[in-house]
Parts: structure tokens; C-alpha cells; sequence
């Protein structure tokens, strides 16, 4: 196994009286995790807590081997990027997007690489938001996290919004983030195919429970 | 400024003809306001008749103390009734209070330290009235406006928060927004003012015979402190609010 990136132990978290996430223990490596399972299982709130989105109401999260509540949460939101499963960029263009995400993390932007990165052409730097798909919104969110130079992405559910020539082209663009980059990726995924497409290791959650942990060929065997 | 008319009840009672002219409009359009308008009828006639007998008992007493007791209760109730439109808000009850203490505090210690008003309770009861009632409604329509937008937004924040921006920074143009729908009303209502719709006090006071060029220039006054005054209880009430969402750790609270 590669070197542990995150490691939870005991994680509970409960909301509006249902259980959400019950006695989570499980590891990170570093390179890419697929989280899977099926809808409402608890996959993206355990995401939420690898960035602090959220905090559990038990047990402990360490990345890299310190607790994650003695990482700045700022400075850790840059390091563990999140895209989420719907887009949510600010209005303008998706220059002035990746400018802001740039300003925050102190990073010099260099938006012609990130937007090749995920997989879109440098012309649409300019582009208004309203003016993208779906798919394009969701690769502007990606360049607007590459933009601060994470060391993880935490995707949730990277494709569901998109239709099967767009999922293959996303899935084609993170295979060849990680090529590129040295980047670990811990990707939320209801689609076992895709998480054995993607990953090298896979936890798999139901009902809120951890109910394998491994690799992926052990794990979705 | 002493009044040249005489209004008698005989009077009041008189003008009860437009309101039943309300209710029969309501009536005959099936507006279903009938009952609103009598409560409204009934309820400002108590209201306006118990003021009028506090505000005598203090012109006559002539202290501070009871002018001050009198704004505090305005403050108590005007923080009351905003909170019915800030539900969406953590807390907004105590921010309403702060809000409307701090712009009516602001408000009336600047017209007095400016020499506008005399710091008698001839001029404070009304101009304190006229500012925490204003400063009311306008923290109430910010609190109203941030309160949904911070519901409807909950994605866009969490992933300028997921960029490592802390809570302000996300929640920046929403309040922005929520401030400027608190004061815009009073802003819009100052731009046309003599044009499409003459003000209370300037009405008031040429009903009472006062010469129009200082009824004009007190309602002026009037119109520039109101300014001040929503526009401090617009943003302290937002500044205060929009932290209530938010953890000490820069995450978006769940919804209560």
C-alpha cells in the first residue's frame, strides 16, 4: 500500500436525527481512492469531511499524519481541493474564476495549462459561465481547483451530471491529470465501473458503514 | 411651529368614511381584506392614542430618561417585529437590537452634536420614532433578503469555501446584495420625493401651518438622517447576521 494520506478512525456524524456516516474506519493511500456506493449511503458527506466542509460528530481524521483539526482549514481547503457534483462558479468568465481561485491560494495563474488540464481549450478563459454546458461548467470547476495547485482533488460524482461521450471524456482527462501531475485523487463514484476505471484503491460504503477497504481488483472483485 | 388647526374627534371620526370605502372596495372585489383593514383601523387608533398620551406625559416631565426609556421600548418592539422577517437568521433577534440601538445611538448623537435639534424631548420622541421605525424596516428587509439567499446559495458558498476563502469572503457578494435591498427603498423614495409623493412631517407640518420653506427644510433633514440611519442599521444588522452562518472553522452551518 502507498503511503497513507488520510486515515479515519471511528468517523460518526449524524444529521437531523439519521445517522449519516456510523463508526467509519478506513485509510487513504496516496494516488487514487474511489469511494462507492449506492445513493444516500453517505459517500459525498464523507468527502465533505477530508476538506473540513463538515466535522464529524465523533472519531478521528488524520491527513498526512496530523488531526485534521490542527490543519488550518483554509490552508487545507487549497491543498485538498474539492469539485463538487453540481457547478457552482461565480458569475463572469472562467478567467475571472480561475483568477479568484488563483488569488486565494497566492498562486500565479497560468490559465492556459489549467484549462488544457481539464480538458478545455485556452479560448475559453474568455467565455462567459452562462454561455458553458454542463460538462464545460464542471471542467471550468476542475481548472479553478488546478488553478491553486492541490496536492489532492476530492471529485464528487465528477460525471452524473453528463451524458456517456462526456463521462468518457472527463474520465480520459483525470487518467491524464495523474499522469501529469502529482496529484492524489479521492473520487466519489455510485458507478463500480468507473471506480475500477479510475482508482487503484476502493472503499465501499453502505448505509453509512465502511464495508470494504482495499484494492480495487479486491474490493470490486 | 405652534398648530394653527384644531382637530377635534368629531374630526378623527369623520375620516372613518375612507376607511369604509376601503372596506367596501375590498368588499365589492372580493379582496378579502376587510377584516385587515378593521384591525388596522382599531389597532392604530389604540396605538397612536397611547403614544400621543406617553408623549405628552414626557414633553411634560421634560427629562432625558424618560425620552430614552420611551426609544428603548421602540427598539424592543422594532426588533420584535423585524425578527418576523429575519426567521432564516441564526440569533437575529439580538443582532436586530444592536442594529437599531447602534443606528438610532448614531442617528440622534450626530443631529444633536451637529446643532440640528435641541436635545429635548420635542425633538428626540419624534426624530428617534421616525429613525428606529425606518432603521426597523430596513434591517428586517436586509435580514429577510440575506436569510434566503445564504438558503439558496448553500452550493455556490461551499465551493468558494472549498477554494480556501474564509466565511466573509464567500458570503461577501450575498451581503452585499442583502445591504443593498435594506436601503434601496428609502434611497428610491428620496429620489423622488416632492415629485411623485410629498413626505409625512413636510404634510404635517403645512397642515399645521408652518411656513413651506421650513417645512421643507426640516423634512430635508429628516430624509438625510433617515438615510444614515437605515444604512447603519442595514449593515450592522448584516455584518452580525451573515457570521451567525457560519462555524469558527469557516463551514457553512446546516440548516436549523
Amino acid at each position: 500500500m502507498a503511503p497513507v494520506l488520510f486515515e479515519l478512525s471511528e468517523v460518526s456524524l449524524s444529521r437531523g436525527g439519521r445517522q449519516v456516516l456510523d463508526s467509519i474506519s478506513a485509510r487513504i493511500p496516496v494516488g487514487a481512492t474511489a469511494v462507492v456506493g449506492p445513493s444516500g449511503s453517505g459517500k459525498s458527506t464523507l468527502l465533505r469531511l477530508l476538506n473540513r466542509l463538515a466535522d464529524p460528530d465523533s472519531g478521528a481524521i488524520t491527513y498526512r499524519g496530523r488531526p485534521l483539526g490542527e490543519h488550518d482549514p483554509l490552508e487545507l481547503r487549497r491543498q485538498v481541493s474539492l469539485v463538487p457534483q453540481l457547478p457552482a462558479l461565480i458569475g463572469g468568465t472562467v478567467g475571472s474564476n480561475l483568477r479568484y481561485a488563483a488569488e486565494l491560494a497566492g498562486t500565479e495563474p497560468d490559465l492556459d495549462r489549467d484549462l488544457r488540464l481539464a480538458g478545455l481549450d485556452p479560448g475559453f478563459a474568455d467565455r462567459d459561465i452562462t454561455a458553458l454546458s454542463v460538462g464545460e461548467q464542471q471542467r471550468a470547476m476542475l481548472a479553478r481547483s488546478l488553478v491553486q495547485r492541490p496536492s489532492v482533488l476530492l471529485l464528487d460524482e465528477p460525471t452524473s451530471a453528463l451524458d456517456e461521450t462526456a463521462r468518457n471524456a472527463i474520465e480520459a482527462t483525470l487518467a491524464e491529470l495523474r499522469r501529469e501531475l502529482d496529484i492524489s485523487m479521492v473520487i466519489v463514484s455510485h458507478d463500480p465501473g468507473q471506480a475500477r476505471r479510475l482508482s487503484d484503491w476502493v472503499i465501499r460504503v453502505e448505509r453509512g458503514r465502511a464495508v470494504g477497504c482495499g484494492s480495487a481488483a479486491e474490493v470490486l472483485a | 411651529m405652534s398648530s394653527s388647526i384644531q382637530v377635534s374627534i368629531g374630526h378623527v371620526a369623520a375620516s372613518l368614511v375612507l376607511v369604509a370605502v376601503a372596506i367596501a372596495v375590498s368588499r365589492w372585489r372580493r379582496a378579502e381584506l376587510e377584516q385587515d383593514i378593521a384591525v388596522a383601523t382599531i389597532r392604530s387608533l389604540i396605538q397612536l392614542t397611547a403614544i400621543g398620551y406617553a408623549i405628552e406625559l414626557i414633553f411634560e416631565a421634560d427629562t432625558i430618561w424618560l425620552v430614552l426609556a420611551l426609544l428603548a421600548v421602540m427598539v424592543l418592539f422594532g426588533a420584535i417585529t423585524a425578527r418576523a422577517r429575519a426567521r432564516k437568521v441564526p440569533d437575529a433577534f439580538v443582532t436586530l437590537l444592536i442594529a437599531l440601538t447602534t443606528a438610532g445611538a448614531a442617528t440622534l448623537g450626530l443631529v444633536v452634536a451637529l446643532g440640528i435639534f435641541d436635545p429635548t424631548p420635542r425633538y428626540l420622541v419624534p426624530v428617534g420614532g421616525m429613525v428606529i421605525g425606518n432603521a426597523m424596516t430596513a434591517s428586517a428587509v436586509a435580514l429577510n433578503r440575506l436569510g434566503d439567499e445564504i438558503g439558496d446559495s448553500r452550493a455556490m458558498i461551499e465551493a468558494t469555501l472549498s477554494l480556501g476563502a474564509t466565511a466573509q469572503e464567500a458570503a461577501a457578494p450575498i451581503v452585499r446584495r442583502a445591504l443593498r435591498s435594506g436601503m434601496i427603498a428609502l434611497v428610491d423614495s428620496t429620489k423622488t420625493t416632492g415629485l411623485i409623493f410629498f413626505p409625512g412631517t413636510m404634510v404635517g407640518m403645512l397642515l399645521a401651518g408652518a411656513d413651506p420653506t421650513d417645512a421643507v427644510r426640516l423634512q430635508l433633514i429628516l430624509l438625510y438622517s433617515l438615510l444614515g440611519s437605515v444604512a447603519i442599521s442595514a449593515l450592522v444588522a448584516t455584518t452580525l447576521s451573515y457570521r451567525n452562518f457560519f462555524t469558527p472553522a469557516q463551514q457553512l452551518r446546516d440548516r436549523a
